[in-house]
Parts: structure tokens; C-alpha cells; sequence
């Protein structure tokens, strides 16, 4: 007993097309493979419908074609941040984008996201990025005595931070910016978004800490306002005017 | 092949992981291992909240929360672990509020608290706001949470590592084992993705915190990789597994995809309509209408559809209607799943209904433990050094039907119980218990024949023949027919299996060898599933047997106990507590015994459930 949208086509407002061809042309690379350290390009087509997202076209070719073909995912519906790559150029999540918006009359380009080490097909290393997280102090820093009850906070402060604690690391927008591209040491968009989320925490008590951190020559300074990292956060999360903040607060608090 | 060596190592990096690790490695040495990196991990989907009586928003209390937990459960909860789980509740929620979740705030700056599923005031009087929420992200924010909280206490995590088996002392699947005697587990062994190299871990005490296994049905709401693990893994080695035949379907999946939208959208006033717009609920539940527990729904929504009032052009579906609501208020506490509307469905839920049907959603069985986390290997003797908390785990705190909330609930206070009591044992156990001889041949034997079969199936037409049979046969309505079908194609898919093969034979981040391996988690759970399914012969909470209807106290106020054994193994699957079950399914090569293990009752009698 199940509902399945058999022809999604005759759904009202589905907008949905119905079945239709499309070719990935994707980047592959496999050390173990004949091809060693080189990169190549192999087009596969599926047969997909309009509710299908390109992590069902990737699901439909390892699974139906080339079981060689690696990448990685989990929840399927952009909450988890597991599959961050370059479609047709732009950063996006794989379970999230529809093939019917990415224009599938053309081969859709399929690319690790660019920036950290590929290990192999649309996997790369993702510890470099991680570890500029870890250094930013992403936790609740607080003094004195814990309160017995919960810390109060009103809905207004609560409101502060609400944006930059939707951010599931994806790396997305790091991996996006062309600051990063050349410079790996350079922090990255997606640590002073998790910098943001404390720093304008009312309960938090680590900003002076956290912002000397990001007052580094590989900190907030080196970003040069591309907008690339906005426009690619699947999670809508306004990057660059997080980044612009947190620039102010490190000219106005005092530390 | 690589040796490490902790005190407690804890498998699994969701909730209940982390949770438990926050605990342990303050106090031993700890490593967490987990297939996914920790914030990938399936509890960060959870949206709409954390059950806890915190009387922030109105009158209400621990025993109250107890009394719902119980009654929503159909009565096969255990009753203390259940009033633990209400009463620490309370100091979870607080706990995680300090570790810096950013929980919804009311006016006056406390935790603010909203309506969910099957939870009261006074017993059943009228729905309590009881959950405290993060938007309809709650989960995210505790994994989040949680996450950054290991990072400020340096916790030692190996990602990308699939635990592959556990190792024991004792060969529980052959072993005649007298009641009392001890038996130990002493580590686990480990595939690094990455690399694809063999790691042994050696430990004094291990927690089982893998998720759930909603992967053997088509429609759900997990993720790909909740593929039972834990169970499997566990079950295989002569562990047995508790209440399998307790899945409970959600509601509200989006038709045909499974996604999730949180019961929240009903606790925010969203309201279910058939196909004449009728609001049906109130047909099956006149009380608490929309807001009934999980199954009731479920089964009302499927009836709905089955009786021919379902809506879309095949009229499969029902639909949830949010255009009653303010769009600010919408926006507010319910960002996140009415985008998952537009986005896969290309629905505007500020003015059209969203078509919604049930999806495979929880595992209320599991690894069965006690209150202390401690794993079962029979209806009452534990496993030394070997715990387990979270979906992966049963105590029995969800019975037969988990209530909303309650999950994100159990993660932190079994995480926490679990974590404490394998910091403690490992504290006082004295050395490492030795491994057994060649700890590794059974893993490299089992990769080795996938890797280098030459071709044969494709390990996704089998899991795919697999889900469908599950959601075809033993979804919101089962029969002794449906069921025997179901068995009967498990049986060849298991055959089939033996013959899939994997394309990629390469050593570095092959996933195709690796979901050849979850494909083989999936059918035991699954086989498990069904067996103990068919042995029930009466509807309780996620169970429904359409040919039995009815709950029946005298015969099945029990949990089931399955075990496998080979099929020279004598039948009382516990060896020394007879079972009441005395069910063998023989297929073989081995057999499924089910036993039994009380229901513990404290305070209340079992009732008709009435909402
Ligand atoms: C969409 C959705 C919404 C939900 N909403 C709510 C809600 O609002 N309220 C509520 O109370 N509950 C909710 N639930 C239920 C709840 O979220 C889950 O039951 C709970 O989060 C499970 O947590 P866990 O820690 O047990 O497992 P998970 O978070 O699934 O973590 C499992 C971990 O085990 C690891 N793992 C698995 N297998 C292996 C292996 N072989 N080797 C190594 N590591 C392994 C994984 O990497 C992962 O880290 C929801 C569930 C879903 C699916
Ligand atoms: S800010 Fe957005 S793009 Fe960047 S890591 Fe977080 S979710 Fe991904
Ligand atoms: S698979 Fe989880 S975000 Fe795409």
C-alpha cells in the first residue's frame, strides 16, 4: 500500500514532464583505475522523470550501469550536506536540484566541488574543510555558574543568529569561492558562518576569542565579497552578509 | 590490518553516539566510529521536537508524559524504563539548552513548547504542549550540538569507518550457555572506506548506537544508509533482537517520495482531508482527531485511500492542509518541510494541500537492553561490556508504537545512561579481554567473496524486489497471506544474494562493495521483521494483522525475542527461560527461534486505547 505518483505528469501544479532522457557527463577519476592520476569524462544517459533529482540520476547510473561510479549521500533531501558538488558549474546538492531546472536538453556537467583534494569520481577529501571549522571554537563558550534551569534568551536575541544555525556543512559555498580556490590555508566562508552563529549568540561569551581567530591573515579579511557563497548555500543562508558582520563586530567590539 | 585499543569504543555518530560520547570520554578513553561523518547522520533530519514535561508554556508533568508514553505505546512498554525516559527528560532537554542549542524561545526567554501526537494533559483530557523545538529543525540543532560539544572535548572519532562485525568471547549461535554465566564482548572490526584497509578495535566496553533500518521499505524517510547495521550485526553473532515486528509508518511522507513533513505540521494546526475535503479524522479519533498517535493515523489515512476516497488523479493520497495558516506563521515554525513542498513536489503550501501518504519512519525494535544500556543475550542475562542506545536499541521505551518526540528524546537519555555505564564498567574491568584467533577472517572472508565474485546480479534489483515485497506485504496492513508472501520472496532474494556481485574490485572508496554489504543487513532485518510479524497474530500500536484486529492481552503481552541459530541448534531460542513462543521458522541453512521476555508493568493496567 503505497502512493506512488505513477505519472507525475497528470499531477495538478506537479509541473512536472513526464519521462525524458538525460546525459550526465561527469568527471571521473580513480586512481586504481587504467587512467591512474588523470581525470576524465564519461557521459551516461538515463531515462528520469520530472520529480527526479540529479542524485537519482547518479543513483540510476551506479546502480543500472557503472557500480565504479563513487560519490557520497545520505538523507536525499538536502539536510544532511553529504553531496555538495559542481553541476554545470555551480555548486549544488545533488538530492536537491530537479534535472528538469538544470537544463537537461544539454549534457549536464557533473564535478567534485573544487578546492580540496578529489579522492575519487565526485568525492573529495573533506578533513581540510573540517578542520578550519574545528579551529573557529564552534561551541557555546560561557563563565560562571551554570544556571540551574535553562539560560534565558529572548526570541528577539534568539532571532540574532537564526540564519547561520541552518548550516549543515556542506561545503558548498567554501568550495565556491575563488579566495579558497587559491589559497587552502584561507578559512573559508562556511567556518565564519559557524563563527557568526556564536559570535551573535547572546548566551555566548567566546566572540573576543573567535574573532581574533578570524582577524588572521587567513581570516575574514581576505574576503573579497564575491557573493559566489551565497549564491551557492542550498540551505538560503545570506553567507556574505554574515561574513560582512562579522567584519563590523570586529571593528566595533573592541578586543 | 591495523590494532587499536580503547576503553570504550562507540559505534555510530548520531544522537545517541555522540550523546553517549560526551559522557565516556571525559571519564575513559573513548573512540567513536562511524560510517558517516558525524554530522551527516540521520538524526539531524529530525524536525519537529523533544518531548520533556517542562511546564514552560502550561501545566504538565513527568507522570503525565509516563502515562502517554504507555498508553501510546499500546501497553508493550516497559513501564520503568518509560518513566525514566519522562522524568530525565526533563535534565536532557536543560542539559543540551546549556551545551548551547538554540531551542525556540517563548516571550518570557524559556524554552517554548509546542503540541505533538498522543501527548495529554491529565491522561488523555486534551493535547499538551510538551515538545520543545528548533523551528522544524530540532534534530539538526541537536546533532549540531552535540557535535560541537565532542569538538570542545576533543573526541576521538574515526569517520568513514564501517563496523563490520562484533567480536564475543563465547560462540553464542552454537554455544550452550548456562543461565548466570558470563560472557564478554571484547571488540569490534572495522572497514575503512577511504582506504579500504581491516581495523581491529579492541575495547573493554562498546556501545551500539547505528539507527534505524527503515531501508527495507521503498517509501521511508530515512536515509540510504539506515540499512540496520547494528541489528544485523548483533543478530548475527547469536544476539537477539526484540519487537521487530514494530515499524512504525508516519503519516505524513510526501506522496510517492517518503520525505518527511513533521507531525509539527499538525501541532501548528495543519489538518487531513480526503478527497470530499472531509477533515476524517474526527471520524476516527473524535478527541484528539489529527493529533492521534502515529498508527491510528497512518492507518486511518490508508484506510481513507483503500475505501476509495483518496484524492490525485489515482487517488492514493491524502492531503494535509496548511492554507488555513497564516503564511508568517508557517514560515516561522515550519521553514524547512513546507520548502521540501515546493522543492519535490512543486506544491505552494501557503494555498494548495500537500498530498501526503504514510512512509516507513522508525524501528521501535531493536538490540533489546535494560534501563542501564546494558545488551540482552537472552530474556534476562546481559552481554559484559556490550551496551547499545538509540533507534538501534530496544528497552522497551516505545512498546509498540513510538510517540512523536520521543526519539530525539531517548538518543539523550539512553545515549547518556549508555555512555555512563560503559565509562564505569571499563573503569573497573581490569585489562582487555583477549581477542579471539584471527579476529578479522570473518569480514575479509565476507569482502573478499563479494569483491571477487565474477557476474552475477546487480545488488540493486535485489534490493529493490526487497523493498517493494515490504511495502507490497508488510506495511500499515498485513495478513497471514501478505506476510507469507513477503517470506517467501525473502527466502529467494537471500538465495539471490549469494549471487550478487560488485562492479568496482577496487580497494579505495569502493560504496559499491559497501552496499552490497548493507544489501545483506537489509534482508536479515527484513526476514526478522516478517517472521516475528507472522508469529503475532493480533493488532497492537504499529501492527496491524488484519485477519487478527484485535489486541490480545492473554496471548501477547509480550516482547518477542528472536534469535538465530543453526538449524542443529535445539529450539528454545533463550536455552533456559521457555519462551511462550515456541515459533521455529527451519529454513535450512538456519532457523529464526522466537522467544519471549515480560512486559514490565508498574503503574498502569492496560486500557483499551481510545483517543
Ligand atoms: C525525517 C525524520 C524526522 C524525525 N523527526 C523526529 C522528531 O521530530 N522527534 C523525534 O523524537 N524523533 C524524530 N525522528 C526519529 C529520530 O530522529 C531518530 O530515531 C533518531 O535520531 C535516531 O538517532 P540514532 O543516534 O539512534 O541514529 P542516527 O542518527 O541514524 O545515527 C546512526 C549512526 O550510526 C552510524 N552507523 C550506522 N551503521 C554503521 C556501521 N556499520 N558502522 C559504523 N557506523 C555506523 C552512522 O554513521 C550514524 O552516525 C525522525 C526521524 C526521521 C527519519
Ligand atoms: S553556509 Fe551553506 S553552503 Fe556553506 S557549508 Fe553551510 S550550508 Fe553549506
Ligand atoms: S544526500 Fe543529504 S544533503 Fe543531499
Amino acid at each position: 500500500m503505497t502512493a506512488v505518483l505513477e505519472n507525475p505528469a497528470t499531477e495538478p501544479k506537479a509541473g512536472a514532464v513526464p519521462s525524458f532522457e538525460v546525459t550526465l557527463r561527469i568527471r571521473r577519476y580513480n586512481p586504481e583505475s587504467e587512467h591512474g592520476e588523470e581525470s576524465t569524462w564519461d557521459d551516461f544517459t538515463v531515462q528520469v522523470h520530472g520529480t527526479d533529482r540529479v542524485l537519482d540520476a547518479l543513483h540510476m547510473i551506479k546502480w543500472e550501469q557503472d557500480g565504479s561510479l563513487t560519490f557520497r549521500r545520505s538523507c536525499a533531501h538536502g539536510v544532511c550536506g553529504s553531496d555538495a558538488m559542481r553541476i554545470n558549474g555551480r555548486n549544488r546538492l545533488a538530492c536537491k536540484t530537479l534535472l528538469k531546472d538544470v537544463n537537461p536538453d544539454k549534457p549536464i556537467t557533473v564535478e567534485p566541488i573544487k578546492g580540496l583534494p578529489v579522492v575519487k569520481d565526485l568525492v573529495v577529501d573533506m578533513e581540510p574543510f573540517f578542520a578550519s571549522y574545528r579551529e573557529i571554537m564552534p561551541f557555546l563558550i560561557t563563565s560562571g555558574n551554570e544556571p540551574t534551569r535553562e539560560r534565558l534568551q529572548s526570541a528577539e536575541d534568539r532571532e540574532r543568529f537564526d540564519d547561520t544555525t541552518k548550516c549543515i556543512l556542506c561545503a558548498a559555498c567554501t568550495s565556491s569561492c575563488p579566495v579558497f580556490w587559491t589559497d587552502g590555508q584561507y578559512f573559508g566562508p562556511a567556518a565564519i558562518v559557524n563563527a557568526h552563529r556564536f559570535i551573535f549568540d547572546s548566551r555566548d561569551e567566546g566572540a573576543t576569542q573567535r574573532l581574533e581567530i578570524l582577524n588572521d591573515k587567513e581570516g575574514v579579511w581576505r574576503c573579497r565579497t564575491t557573493f559566489n557563497c551565497t549564491e551557492a548555500c542550498p540551505r538560503g543562508i545570506e553567507v556574505t552578509k554574515a561574513i560582512q558582520e562579522v567584519k563590523r563586530a570586529m571593528i566595533t567590539r573592541a578586543f | 590490518m591495523q590494532t587499536h585499543q580503547y576503553d570504550v569504543v562507540i559505534v555510530g555518530a548520531g544522537g545517541a553516539g555522540m550523546r553517549a560520547a560526551l559522557e565516556a570520554s571525559g571519564e575513559a578513553r573513548t573512540a567513536v566510529i562511524s560510517k558517516l561523518y558525524p554530522t551527516r547522520s540521520h538524526t539531524g533530519a529530525a524536525q519537529g521536537g523533544m518531548a520533556a514535561a517542562l511546564a514552560n508554556v502550561e501545566e504538565d508533568n513527568w507522570e503525565w508524559h509516563t502515562f502517554d508514553t504507555v498508553k501510546g505505546g499500546d501497553y508493550l512498554v516497559d513501564q520503568d524504563a518509560a518513566e525514566i525516559l519522562a522524568k530525565e527528560a526533563i535534565d536532557s532537554v536543560l542539559d543540551l539548552e546549556k551545551m548551547g542549542l538554540p531551542f525556540n524561545r517563548t516571550p518570557e526567554g524559556r524554552i517554548d513548547q509546542r503540541r505533538f501526537g498522543g501527548h495529554t494533559r491529565e491522561h488523555g483530557q486534551a493535547a499538551v504542549r510538551r515538545a520543545c523545538y528548533a523551528a522544524d529543525r530540532t534534530g539538526h540543532m541537536i546533532l549540531q550540538t552535540l557535535y560541537q560539544n565532542c569538538v570542545k572535548q576533543n573526541v576521538e572519532f574515526y569517520n568513514e569507518f564501517y563496523v563490520l562485525d562484533l567480536l564475543t568471547d563465547h560462540d553464542l549461535t552454537t554455544e550452550q550457555i548456562e543461565d548466570g554465566a558470563e560472557v564478554n564482548a571484547t571488540g569490534v572490526v572495522a572497514y575503512d572506506l577511504a582506504s579500504g584497509e581491516i581495523h581491529v578495535f579492541q575495547a573493554k566496553a562498546i556501545i551500539f548506537a547505528t539507527g534505524g533500518a527503515g531501508k527495507i521499505f521503498k517509501t521511508t524517510s530515512n536515509a540510504h544508509t539506515l540499512t540496520g547495521d547494528g541489528m544485523a550485526l548483533a543478530y548475527r553473532r547469536g544476539l537477539p533482537l526484540e519487537d521487530m515486528e514494530f515499524f512504525q509508518f508516519h503519516p505524513t511522507g510526501l506522496a510517492g517520495l517518503g520525505i518527511l513533513l513533521s507531525e509539527a505540521a499538525r501541532g501548528e494546526g495543519g489538518i487531513l482531508r480526503n478527497s470530499d475535503g472531509e477533515r476524517f479524522m474526527e471520524r476516527y479519533a473524535p478527541t484528539i482527531k489529527d493529533l492521534a498517535p502515529r498508527d491510528i493515523v497512518a492507518r486511518s489515512m490508508a484506510n481513507e485511500v483503500r475505501e476509495g476516497r483518496g484524492a490525485g488523479p489515482n487517488k492514493d493520497y491524502v492531503l494535509l492542509d496548511l492554507t488555513h495558516l497564516e503564511p508568517a506563521h508557517i514560515d516561522a515554525k515550519l521553514p524547512d518541510i513546507t520548502e521540501f513542498a515546493r522543492t519535490y513536489l512543486g506544491i505552494e503550501p501557503y494555498t494548495e494541500p500537500v498530498p501526503v501518504y504514510p512512509t516507513a519512519h522508525y524501528a521501535m525494535g531493536g538490540v533489546p537492553t535494560n534501563i542501564q544500556g546494558e545488551v540482552l543475550r537472552d530474556s534476562h542475562n546481559v552481554v559484559k561490556g556490550l551496551y547499545a542506545a538509540g533507534e538501534v536499541a530496544c528497552v522497551s521505551v516505545h512498546g509498540s508504537n513510538r510517540l512523536g518526540t520521543n526519539s530525539l528524546l531517548d538518543i539523550n537519555v539512553f545515549g547518556k545512561r549508555a555512555g555512563r555505564s560503559a565509562a564505569a564498567y571499563a573503569k573497573t574491568a581490569g585489562p582487555h579481554r583477549e581477542l579471539p584467533e584471527n579476529p578479522t577472517a570473518r569480514v575479509e572472508a565476507q569482502l573478499a567473496e563479494m569483491r571477487d565474485r565474477p557476474d552475477g546480479e546487480r545488488v540493486a534489483d535485489v534490493r529493490k524486489a526487497l523493498q517493494e515485497t515490504m511495502d507490497a506485504n508488510a506495511q500499515v496492513f498485513r495478513t497471514g497471506d501478505s506476510l507469507n508472501e513477503a517470506l517467501a520472496e525473502i527466502r529467494e532474494l537471500q538465495k539471490r544474494y549469494r549471487n550478487v556481485s560488485v562492479q568496482d574490485k577496487g580497494k579505495l572508496f569502493n560504496t559499491d562493495l559497501l552496499e552490497a554489504i548493507e544489501l545483506g543487513f537489509l534482508l536479515d532485518i527484513a526476514e526478522v521483521t516478517v517472521v516475528a510479524a507472522l508469529n503475532r497474530k493480533e493488532s497492537r500500536g504499529g501492527h496491524y494483522r488484519e485477519d487478527y484486529p484485535d489486541r490480545d492481552d492473554a496471548n501477547y503481552m509480550l516482547h518477542t525475542m528472536a534469535y538465530r541459530r543453526p538449524t542443529s541448534a535445539p529450539d528454545a531460542g533463550d536455552g533456559h527461560v521457555p519462551g511462550y513462543f515456541d515459533h521455529v521458522e527451519d529454513f535450512g541453512d538456519y532457523k529464526v527461534v522466537l522467544g519471549s521476555k515480560p512486559v514490565i508493568q508498574t503503574r498502569y493496567e492496560p486500557m483499551e486505547r481510545k483517543y
